[in-house]
C-alpha cells in the first residue's frame, strides 16, 4: 500500500465534496420548506450553467464573466419562481408522491428544453481559475523519510471555498433574517405558519429561487472542473446520497454528507489497493466511484434511518 | 367588531357540520363558545380564521365580517394580517425553533425590529417564566409553558381579536386557573377582544362576559356569562351541579330524569 498518496487523494476528494455539498443543500432547502424531493435539481443546474456559458461566450452575448454570472443567476431565479408558480402551486393539496413524480417529469422536460435551446454540443466553459499553476502544499509529516506534498488544482481549492462561503451565507440568512425565520417556520408546519400570518406561497417561491441560485453556482463550479455538456446533471447522483446521508432536512447534514461522499469518491480512486485486494479487485474498486456513495448510504441508513443529522421527531407523551 | 352571520359549513361538499351559526364579539370583549366534543366549536373558529379551506371545508352560506371587511373569502394569512390572531388547539408550536423564535414568528406580519422588541417585552411581562426559557427548543417545553408561548405568539401580531381554541387542554387545574387569569389581564390591559372556545365551562363562564352554547352544529343558547352560569340546564349539563350547588352522583344522572329544555 502506498500511503504516500493517501493525503493527496483524501484532500482532493474532500475538496470535490464542496460543490456536491452545495448542490445537496439546494435539494435540502426545498425539502425543508415543502417536503418535496426535487429530482429536477440537476436540470436546474444544467440550465443555469448553460445560461452562464451563453451570456459569457462570444457565441452568445459575450458579456464579461461577472456580468454573465449575474445575468445567469437572474435566469435561474426566474426559472425557480416559474417552477414553483406554474407546476407546484397547481398541485397543492395533491398527494406528495404525485408532486415528487412531477419533479421527475420536470427534470426530463428541462433536459429536453436545454437540448432545444442550446443543442447537444459540448461547450467550452470560460476559464475562471488559473489552470497552469496548481498549489503545492508540503504537509508537516513524512513517510519513509520523504516529505508528503499535496498538489491541488486552483479551481478545486477555490470551488471548495466558494461553496463553503455560500453555505455559510445561507446559514446566516436562515438563522438571522425575518425571511429565514418565516422559511424555517413554514418548514415545520404549513397550517400553523399560515395561522401566524406567513404567506407560505411566497416562502415556497423564495425557496425555489434560492434553490435556483445554488444550483447555478454549483453548476458553474462543476463546469470549471469538468467542462459543460448535457451530462452535467449527473453530478446530482452524488448529491442525492449526500442529502439522504445527512438527513433530509438538515443543512449541516447536507454539508457533511457532501464532504463524506467527496472523500469516499476520492479514496476509492487510490491506485494501490492491489496489496490485499489483488489487481483485478483493486481495479474494480477504482472504477466504483459512482456507486460508492450509495454503498455508504446503505450502511449509514441501516444504523441511522433518519440520516446522520436528520430531525428527531419531538413527541410529547 | 366580529360578526358571524348565519354561516353554514360543509366538509368535502357533503358533510354539513355548522347549520346557521351567528355570533358577535364586541370591542374589548371576551366571548366564550361552549359545547361538548363534536359540537362544531373548532370548526366555527376555523371558519373565522380561514383555516377551514385547508381541510376541504367551505362556508356555503352566510358571511363573516371583521370591522366591515368580509373574512370568509380571504386566505388565512391575510385574515391574520387584518388583526385576527389565533391560538390553535393543542398549542401547535414550531417545535424545533426556540421559544423566542416562536414568538418572533408571530411578529413577522409587521417585521419592524423595534416593534418586535417592544412586543417581546410585553409578552415577557405577561409570562415572566418565558424569559428564562427563551433559548430553549419549544418542543421540549412543558404543556403549560407551550400554552404560554402559543398565547404569546398570538399577541406578537399586535392583534385586535384573538381566537383561542381550548387553552385549558391537557393542563393541570392550577395551571388552567393561571392561564385564564393571564387571559383576563391581557384583555383588560391591552383591550384585545377574545373569542374563547372551551370545554371547561366553569372557568370559561368566569372569564367571559358573554357566552354561546353550541350543540350539533347549532347555537342553542346564549347570554351574558353570569346569567348562563345560573341557568339550570347549563349547571346540570356543563357544570355538573344540582340546584343546591352540590356535586351529583352518577346514579342520579344515568336515569336521565331531567331533559334539556332546548332543542338540539
Amino acid at each position: 500500500m502506498n500511503w504516500q498518496l493517501l493525503p493527496q487523494f483524501a484532500i482532493t476528494g474532500l475538496l470535490n465534496g464542496g460543490p456536491i455539498a452545495l448542490i445537496a443543500l439546494g435539494i435540502v432547502l426545498i425539502f425543508k420548506s415543502s417536503e418535496i424531493f426535487n429530482f429536477a435539481q440537476g436540470q436546474m443546474l444544467l440550465i443555469g450553467t448553460m445560461a452562464t456559458w451563453w451570456f459569457a461566450s462570444p457565441e452568445g452575448m459575450g458579456l464579461p464573466l461577472p456580468l454573465a454570472i449575474l445575468a445567469a443567476l437572474g435566469v435561474s431565479i426566474l426559472l425557480g419562481l416559474a417552477i414553483e408558480r406554474f407546476t407546484l402551486r397547481p398541485m397543492t393539496g395533491q398527494p406528495l408522491l404525485s408532486i415528487i413524480l412531477m419533479t421527475l417529469a420536470l427534470s426530463q422536460f428541462l433536459q429536453g428544453l436545454t437540448i432545444l435551446i442550446f443543442g447537444t454540443v459540448q461547450r467550452n466553459f470560460p476559464v475562471i481559475f488559473e489552470v497552469t499553476n496548481p498549489y503545492k502544499i508540503t504537509l508537516p509529516f513524512q513517510y519513509n523519510g520523504n516529505p508528503i506534498i499535496v498538489i491541488l488544482k486552483q479551481n478545486l481549492v477555490w470551488s471548495f471555498i466558494i461553496a463553503m462561503v455560500c453555505v455559510l451565507v445561507l446559514w446566516v440568512f436562515f438563522q438571522y433574517t425575518n425571511t429565514g425565520l418565516a422559511m424555517r417556520a413554514t418548514a415545520e408546519d404549513h397550517e400553523t405558519a399560515q395561522s401566524v400570518g406567513i404567506r407560505i406561497n411566497r416562502v415556497f417561491g423564495i425557496s425555489w429561487a434560492i434553490a435556483g441560485i445554488i444550483a447555478n453556482i454549483g453548476g458553474i463550479l462543476i463546469a470549471t472542473a469538468s467542462g459543460l455538456d448535457l451530462s452535467l446533471p449527473v453530478v446530482v447522483l452524488a448529491a442525492f446520497p449526500a442529502v439522504l446521508l445527512g438527513g433530509l432536512e438538515s443543512i449541516p447534514g447536507a454539508v457533511v454528507g457532501g464532504l463524506v461522499i467527496g472523500l469516499a469518491q476520492g479514496l476509492v480512486g487510490l491506485p494501490n489497493n492491489d496489496f490485499f485486494l489483488g489487481p483485478e479487485m483493486a481495479q474494480a474498486v477504482r472504477n466504483s466511484a459512482e456507486i460508492v456513495p450509495y454503498i455508504i448510504l446503505l450502511v449509514v441508513l441501516l444504523f441511522r434511518p433518519d440520516g446522520l443529522f436528520g430531525q428527531k421527531r419531538i413527541e410529547r407523551i | 367588531m366580529l360578526k358571524v352571520n348565519n354561516i353554514e359549513v360543509v366538509y368535502s361538499d357533503v358533510i354539513l357540520v355548522l347549520r346557521g351559526i351567528s355570533l358577535e364579539v364586541g370591542d374589548g370583549q371576551i366571548v366564550a363558545l361552549l359545547g361538548a366534543n363534536g359540537a362544531g366549536k373548532t370548526t366555527t373558529l376555523k371558519a373565522i380564521s380561514g383555516l377551514l379551506k385547508r381541510e376541504d371545508g367551505a362556508i356555503t352560506r352566510g358571511s363573516i365580517e371583521f370591522d366591515g371587511v368580509r373574512l370568509d373569502k380571504l386566505p388565512p394569512e391575510e385574515i391574520t394580517r387584518l388583526g385576527v390572531s389565533q391560538v390553535l388547539e393543542g398549542r401547535r408550536l414550531f417545535q424545533h425553533l426556540t421559544t423566542e423564535e416562536n414568538l418572533r414568528t408571530g411578529a413577522l406580519v409587521n417585521g419592524n425590529r423595534a416593534e418586535t422588541r417592544r412586543l417581546l417585552e410585553q409578552v415577557y411581562h405577561y409570562f415572566p417564566a418565558l424569559k428564562n426559557l427563551r433559548h430553549r427548543t419549544a418542543g421540549y417545553l412543558s404543556g403549560g409553558e407551550q400554552q404560554m408561548v402559543a398565547i404569546g405568539r398570538a399577541l406578537m401580531a399586535n392583534p385586535r381579536l384573538i381566537l383561542m381554541d381550548e387553552p385549558s387542554l391537557g393542563l393541570a387545574p392550577l395551571l388552567v386557573q393561571n392561564i385564564f387569569d393571564i387571559i383576563r389581564r391581557i384583555n383588560q390591559e391591552s383591550g384585545v377582544s377574545i373569542l374563547l372556545v372551551e370545554q371547561n365551562a366553569n372557568v370559561a363562564l368566569k372569564t367571559a362576559e358573554y357566552a354561546y352554547v353550541m350543540e350539533t352544529g347549532r347555537i342553542v343558547l346564549d347570554g351574558p356569562a353570569t346569567e348562563l352560569a345560573q341557568n339550570a340546564d347549563i349547571k346540570e349539563f356543563y357544570l355538573g351541579l344540582t340546584q343546591l350547588g352540590e356535586r351529583k352522583s352518577y346514579r342520579d344522572v344515568k336515569h336521565y330524569k331531567r331533559r334539556k329544555r332546548w332543542l338540539g
